[in-house]
Formats: structure tokens, C-alpha cells, sequence
């Protein structure tokens, strides 16, 4: 596929401006030029990171809360020699855009974050963030157990689960995310369409099919 | 003093509605060089502002769950990604079940109706579909054979653009084809599974250009038709059918026009369109001399039965008793597994066409001692997709927290492989739509009240869906098929597909039918009903297609009377 160029842009800006908002059907010219234009915010892969840095103003958390949750959200998913933690998908940001738009998901965030702190001070005398990092990873090994929550954090589990379920969405929505998994798709693809040999041999050996 | 404003001018047509039918009805006529008037009750479309199609879930703040979280608390009626498409729940226009039944009723409110954001998958209905009566005793026979409905299939598909193979399947009679598309990995396991189950998987006949025609650029094989398709590589009737029409002098089109009612002269013949100026919220009157209708299949009959006069007494066209009855929607049953052999596969762009690049027409048409008639079709689901909110929350739950969630995620990606089966429905006596005099919309026109039943035929289709499903999972390899299984309650919700038809249907008897075997009403010469509401029957082909070739021969044989001076 061809970068975009300022001529496409330039068509892009014509048919928008143009064609399409008078009601029209695009020639197929036009709809080549319009598709080398949409190709713009796809490549690169958006920008390298969400993180809205330490000078973010939370829409909706005060600022420690905000600080503990996308603490707390890189707890959930680390950085790996792969691809970077939580933080850089902007999964706090996220979280704070939408509880600053819906109570329910607001009272759902507000009430754990602070079920936690008190949680922590009762045992550590500490707050979570100002906790030490084993403190941390075991509330989070308690919430997140393999018999799904231990009786000892049971009230907070309705948030434990929201705040992972909103990490790893606001994770794999993000350009970290998508690199990560390895999505290569939307995108112009010239016609014909077809699938690389090697991934169509990797499967059929692997099947029982056979290659 | 309460005025209602009726326009002096007599339009030569006036059609109501404008997804498959209208915009059919709408090319056509105006290609025929008479002018049309065409009602929407949503508002105009502009692709370019309204299509959400390349847009990453980054892009905008909530990601896609809608700007108010929607998504997370089960509010959002259909994903935010998709063509604007109307609702299941249209604020102001409620509708009413009968108590123990289920529906569910999706209407759409925009020009090009729910064709901006439909499956365009394009099935022929086979001969035996227009005559199942002679098949097999069971529904009733169409007044049209398929050998005279095929010239409008070569039609309506060549202009809408299908892709396809030519196979020599009865249950799914070859048509006019473009070029197929290549199977993707996951649907060339599904090929080699079936071929082990004796199963055809053949490539998949939808409306997406694999080179362009008239005018309309070919496919840039992004997967996001459902968003709607900015350079109409898609088909839609917005696009493809309406905004050329505009070019041609001949189409006027008056969006925000909720039609409440059709009014008749002495004579009988309809005379002009009562419908609610939304903006205003003021009725208003258009004249006209002859009148499509094609609003979907449950609103025109609502509209019909709505027009009520001291001709037509039980509603408009309506002698024969039989609008809204006979309502019938797809079966539908959907089951995915996760296939092993898929894990961490080398990562490529599979999103081709949006939906399914093969699929599995009814194989078992002769097939003796089967415990329910007719069949259904099988559409594939699978890939790398776009990874959306809710992706991997699967693999999430079960890798505690820390990198394993990663490395579930990855190992997981493109592994699911679904198949969600599509069946005949027959009609029956207890499953129909009538107006419920005890409520009105927020317009004041008198809703719908539904009543729903499924029959054993298609219970026991569902039992079949599961069986082979499991079947073609466990070929592959794979796992993830649910061992207990109801089938009463895994059946889809009437509605729930999104195909229903029958509620006007056509047949050669006034007295069992509403419309003749051109979908122009017995009773009523210059009103014809273009959707899917004349079909006799649902078959396990998707309506689209069918709506559209009826459409355009009913369209031809209107024009046609009116040259003749009969209409």
C-alpha cells in the first residue's frame, strides 16, 4: 500500500468537502482517492502511549484516587518484555472519563477505591499506594485468586472485577494494545483478498487435518 | 383552528419507507422516468458524518462503549460502531406483547433504512421455496414460481453487486456473481471439517464489490461494512440506489415523515399519504396517484391496519383478514467453540469482507425421516478481529492479574470459531401483529401488539443447529460445546434476527390474501407493498435479496399500469 500523499489528502478534502455531504454517489475514482485519504489516522498506529503523564486533571477522582487507580491498573497488567503496562493504554483515563459521565460506574469506583484504602490501613496502617509492594500484590493475589476471590476481600470483589475488566478493555482499545495482540487490519487492502501460506500451514499441521 | 395541511399538487408515486424496498421502488421508477416522492421517517443520511467505518476505539473517549458507559450496564441497543441503524426500542414508539409471548421489534429510522448497516448476505430462495404447499404440505405457495422470479434476481443482483460461486445446489439456486472471496484460515478448517461431515462450505454470497460496478468503487477489504461503507464498496439503498435517484431531477424525499395513514376516494383507490411532520408535529396530507408501501413488514401492516374506513372497514386492502397474520422471522441458533490448532497463529489482516468469506447452504433438502421440514443455512464467524471493549475479558477471568493476562490474550486471540444457524420458520395462526387499541405512540398513531409462537418444527431445527455445530467444533479439534442443552431455550426471540415477513402477503385468492402476484393490492389498484411483508413464506435464505427483486418487478408492472392508464 502506498503512504498517503498531499494529492490524496488534498482528493480526500474535495470529496468530503464536496461530494459526499451534496448527497451523492462517489465515482470510483474519487472512492480511490478516498480510500488512500482514509488510510491517514491508520498508519503509524495512533500515538505510542495514552498516558495522560503526571500533569492529567482526573475528570472525575480526586488526585490520589486517580494516582491509586492507575497504580492499581498497571498491578493488573505489568509491562512485559513485550509491550508496556497498563498505564500507557490510558486505562485510568479511560476509567475516570467514564465515571465522570455514569453514578452507577462512579459509585462502583469510588466505593472500592476507598473500601481498599481502608482495607490496607486496617492491616498496614497505610494506604494502598503508600503500601509496599508486596502489601499490594496480596490483596490483589486475595481479589484475584484462582477460586475467584477470597472471602477475606469479599467486599470489594464487585469492584475487583470491574477494575480488571476496565483495565484489559481500555488495554487492548489502545495503540499498545493492538500492537500487542498483533491486530493488523483496518487498513486498504489492494483486491485480491488472501491469507499468508505460512499462517494457512502453521494451523493445518497443528489441526487434525494435517498440513 | 386545527389545520391540516394537504398539498394541492398530486405526485404520480409516493412510496413509504426507504430500506431494500423503497430504494428499489425509488431506482427503479425514477430510471422509468416517473417522479417519486419518497417518505422517511428518520432523518437524512450522510455517510461521511454518520458512517463510523476506520475509526479506532481510541479515537474517541469512551472507547465504544458509548459516551455514558452504556455498553457496561447493558444499555447499548447495538453497538456504537455500527451504521446508524435504528432500535429495538425507538424512544416514543412503544409496542405491545401479548402476555406469555415474546418479541422483540427492530425498527430503523433513517434514509436507507437498515440496509446501511445490514449482513448483505444474498440468498436466491429455491423453487421449492415458492412452492412449499407442492414441497411438502406444510405453509403456503407463493402465486409467482421461481422461474419467474429469476430475471429479477439476475437484476436486482447484478445491480447490487454479489459474490458467489456457481455450485448446482438446489437449496441455493446459483445467480449473476462477482468474483468470490478467499476463505480466511479459521473458515479453510471449517471447509476441510465439513468435507470430513459431508457438509458443504462453499464461498459466501454477499453484496460487496470484488471489482466495481456502476460507479461504485470495489472493496478495500476493511471488514467494517457494518459501519457502513463510505464509498458504497457495500451496497446500500441509500447509497446505491437513492442519491442517484436525487441526480435525476425525478426524487423528492421528505425525511421526518412518520406516515400515520392512507386515505381513500369514493371509489376506493387510495388518494393521499397522512403522515406526521416530525419536526412540527403536525399532520399533514400528500396526494398522490399511486402509493408503494414499504415501511418493513410490521409497519406496513400497522399502517394498513391504521387506515381504517367505511370501505375498509377492518383496515386498508384488507377484505381478507390476513394483515399482519402469518408473521414469521429466521430461526436462529449460534454456538462457537475454541480451536486449538489456532493458538498463536502468525498474525496477518483477516478482515476481508465484513462477515463470513464461506458459508454452509442446506445440505439435507433429501434427506428422509427428518424430524423437522425444510432447513437452514450456516454462517461462519472467526479471525483476528479488531480488538473491541470485551475482547478479552474471557481470557482475563481466567489468568488472575499480573503478565499471565497477556499471555492469555495472545494465546486466545482468533482461536473462536462460531456458527450461527439461519432456518425457515413456517408460518402458523398463533404468531401475528394487530393494532392495540388501548395505546398510541408519542405521534398518536395506534401501535402494534405482537403475539409470538414458535412450533415444534422449529425446536427441533435448533436441536439439529446444536448437534452439528458441536460436530464440526469437535472435527477441528476443538472444544467449548455446551453439553446441556435446551433447545426451547436457546431459539432465538421472534424478531431477534431482524427478517420478519408475511404480515400482507400476495396470493392468486382475495379472500386468503391481500395482494396480487405483482404485490399490488386485490382490493386496491394503486397501492402496492414493496418489503417483505407480501412474502408467503421465510425461508432459510435471508429477505434481502428477495425484497429487492420483488420490489423492482412489482415497480416494473406499477409503471407498466400506469402507462396503460389502469392505475
Amino acid at each position: 500500500m502506498n503512504e498517503p500523499n498531499d494529492v490524496s489528502r488534498r482528493d480526500l478534502f474535495r470529496i468530503v468537502g464536496t461530494t459526499l455531504l451534496s448527497a451523492e454517489l462517489i465515482t470510483a475514482q474519487d472512492a480511490k482517492d478516498a480510500h488512500a485519504g482514509m488510510s491517514m489516522p491508520m498508519s503509524p498506529n495512533g500515538p505510542k502511549s495514552l498516558n495522560g503523564g503526571p500533569n492529567y486533571i482526573p475528570k472525575h477522582f480526586n488526585a490520589n484516587r486517580f494516582k491509586t487507580l492507575r497504580h492499581l491498573g498497571d498491578l493488573i497488567m505489568p509491562a512485559d518484555a513485550t509491550s508496556p503496562a497498563a498505564s500507557e493504554a490510558g486505562a485510568a483515563e479511560f476509567i475516570d472519563f467514564l465515571c465522570s459521565r455514569n453514578e452507577d460506574l462512579a459509585n462502583t469506583f469510588d466505593g472500592g477505591l476507598a473500601w481498599l484504602d481502608e482495607y490496607m490501613i486496617h492491616k498496614h496502617g497505610t494506604d494502598f499506594l503508600s503500601s509496599k509492594p508486596a502489601e499490594q500484590t496480596a490483596v490483589l493475589d486475595l481479589a484475584y485468586g484462582s477460586r475467584g476471590g477470597s472471602p477475606e476481600v469479599a467486599a470489594g470483589g464487585q469492584f475487583f472485577t470491574w477494575a480488571r475488566n476496565m483495565v484489559v478493555d481500555a488495554y487492548y482499545t489502545s495503540p499498545v494494545g493492538v500492537k500487542d495482540i498483533g491486530f493488523m487490519g483496518n487498513t486498504i487492502v489492494p483486491a485480491p483478498f488472501g491469507v499468508p501460506q505460512e499462517a494457512v500451514d502453521y494451523v493445518l499441521k497443528r489441526s487434525p487435518f494435517g498440513a | 383552528m386545527f389545520q391540516v395541511q394537504r398539498s394541492p399538487a398530486v405526485h404520480d408515486v409516493v412510496v413509504i419507507g426507504s430500506g431494500a424496498g423503497g430504494g428499489t421502488t425509488v431506482k427503479v421508477l425514477t430510471d422509468l422516468g416517473i417522479n417519486v416522492t419518497l417518505l422517511e421517517a428518520g432523518p437524512m443520511l450522510d455517510p461521511q458524518k454518520d458512517f463510523k467505518e476506520h475509526v479506532w476505539p481510541w479515537q474517541v473517549d469512551h472507547r465504544g462503549s458509548g459516551p455514558n458507559a452504556e455498553s457496561y450496564f447493558g444499555k447499548q441497543q447495538w453497538g456504537y460502531w455500527n451504521a446508524p441503524n435504528g432500535y429495538w426500542d425507538v424512544p416514543g414508539e412503544p409496542y405491545s406483547i401479548a402476555p406469555g409471548d415474546e418479541f422483540k421489534w427492530f425498527r430503523s429510522r433513517i434514509l436507507g433504512g437498515r440496509t446501511n448497516h445490514y449482513g448483505r448476505i444474498s440468498l436466491r430462495f429455491s423453487d421449492y421455496d415458492f412452492k412449499p404447499q407442492e414441497f411438502d404440505g406444510l405453509g403456503f405457495d407463493w402465486p409467482v414460481t421461481y422461474e419467474e422470479m429469476s430475471p429479477w434476481y439476475d437484476k436486482a443482483e447484478e445491480f447490487i453487486g454479489v459474490t458467489g460461486t456457481h455450485e448446482g445446489i438446489r437449496s441455493a439456486p446459483d445467480g449473476r456473481f462477482l468474483p468470490p472471496i478467499a476463505p480466511r484460515v479459521h473458515e479453510m478448517l471449517v471447509q476441510r471439517a465439513g468435507k470430513k461431515l459431508n457438509i458443504p462450505v462453499i464461498p459466501s454470497r454477499m453484496a460487496m464489490l470484488t471489482k466495481s460496478i456502476h460507479g461504485r468503487a470495489a472493496c478495500h477489504y476493511c471488514g467494517q461494512c457494518g459501519r457502513g461503507c463510505r464509498v458504497a464498496a457495500a451496497f446500500s439503498s441509500s447509497q446505491a440506489m437513492i442519491f442517484p435517484a436525487l441526480k435525476t431531477g425525478k426524487l423528492t424525499i421528505v425525511n421526518g415523515a412518520m406516515a400515520r395513514e392512507l386515505l381513500v376516494d369514493d371509489e376506493g383507490l387510495v388518494n393521499a399519504v397522512s403522515y406526521i411532520d416530525k419536526a412540527t408535529r403536525t399532520e399533514k396530507q400528500i396526494r398522490a396517484r399511486a402509493v408503494v408501501v414499504a415501511a418493513s413488514a410490521c409497519e406496513s401492516a400497522r399502517l394498513l391496519l391504521n387506515s381504517k374506513s367505511t370501505k375498509f372497514p377492518n383496515g386498508l386492502a384488507n377484505g381478507s383478514g390476513v394483515v399482519g397474520r402469518y408473521l414469521t422471522d429466521t430461526v436462529g441458533y449460534s454456538l462457537g467453540g475454541s480451536v486449538p490448532a489456532l493458538e498463536n497463529m502468525p498474525r496477518h489482516n483477516c478482515d476481508g469482507i465484513g462477515g463470513m468469506h464461506v458459508y454452509i447452504p442446506w445440505w439435507e433438502l433429501d434427506k428422509k425421516n427428518k424430524d423437522f421440514p425444510r432447513g437452514y443455512h450456516v454462517e461462519i464467524g472467526g479471525g483476528l478481529g479488531m480488538p473491541q471493549l470485551g475482547s478479552f475479558r474471557g481470557a482475563a477471568a481466567t489468568a488472575g492479574y499480573g503478565s499471565s493476562i497477556k499471555e492469555a490474550a495472545r494465546r486466545q486471540y482468533g482461536t473462536n470459531v462460531s456458527f450461527a444457524g439461519r432456518g425457515e420458520m413456517i408460518p402458523n395462526e398463533n404468531s401475528y401483529c394487530e393494532i392495540d387499541n388501548t395505546k398510541v405512540d408519542r405521534w398518536g398513531i395506534p401501535v402494534l401488539k405482537f403475539h409470538w409462537k414458535w412450533q415444534q418444527y422449529e425446536i427441533k431445527m435448533v436441536q439439529h443447529m446444536h448437534d452439528t455445530f458441536t460436530s464440526l467444533i469437535e472435527a477441528m479439534g476443538g472444544r467449548g460445546a455446551n453439553r446441556t442443552f435446551d433447545p426451547v431455550a436457546s431459539i432465538s426471540k421472534g424478531g431477534e434476527i431482524i427478517h420478519e415477513a408475511g404480515t400482507v402477503r400476495m396470493g392468486d385468492d382475495p379472500k386468503k390474501s391481500a395482494l396480487n402476484k405483482w404485490s399490488q393490492a386485490h382490493e386496491v389498484a394503486n397501492l402496492v407493498v414493496a418489503d417483505a411483508a407480501p412474502f408467503n413464506g421465510n425461508p432459510d435464505k435471508n429477505v434481502t435479496l428477495t425484497i429487492v427483486a420483488n420490489a423492482w418487478r412489482a415497480a416494473e408492472h406499477l409503471a407498466d399500469e400506469m402507462k396503460k392508464g389502469n392505475v
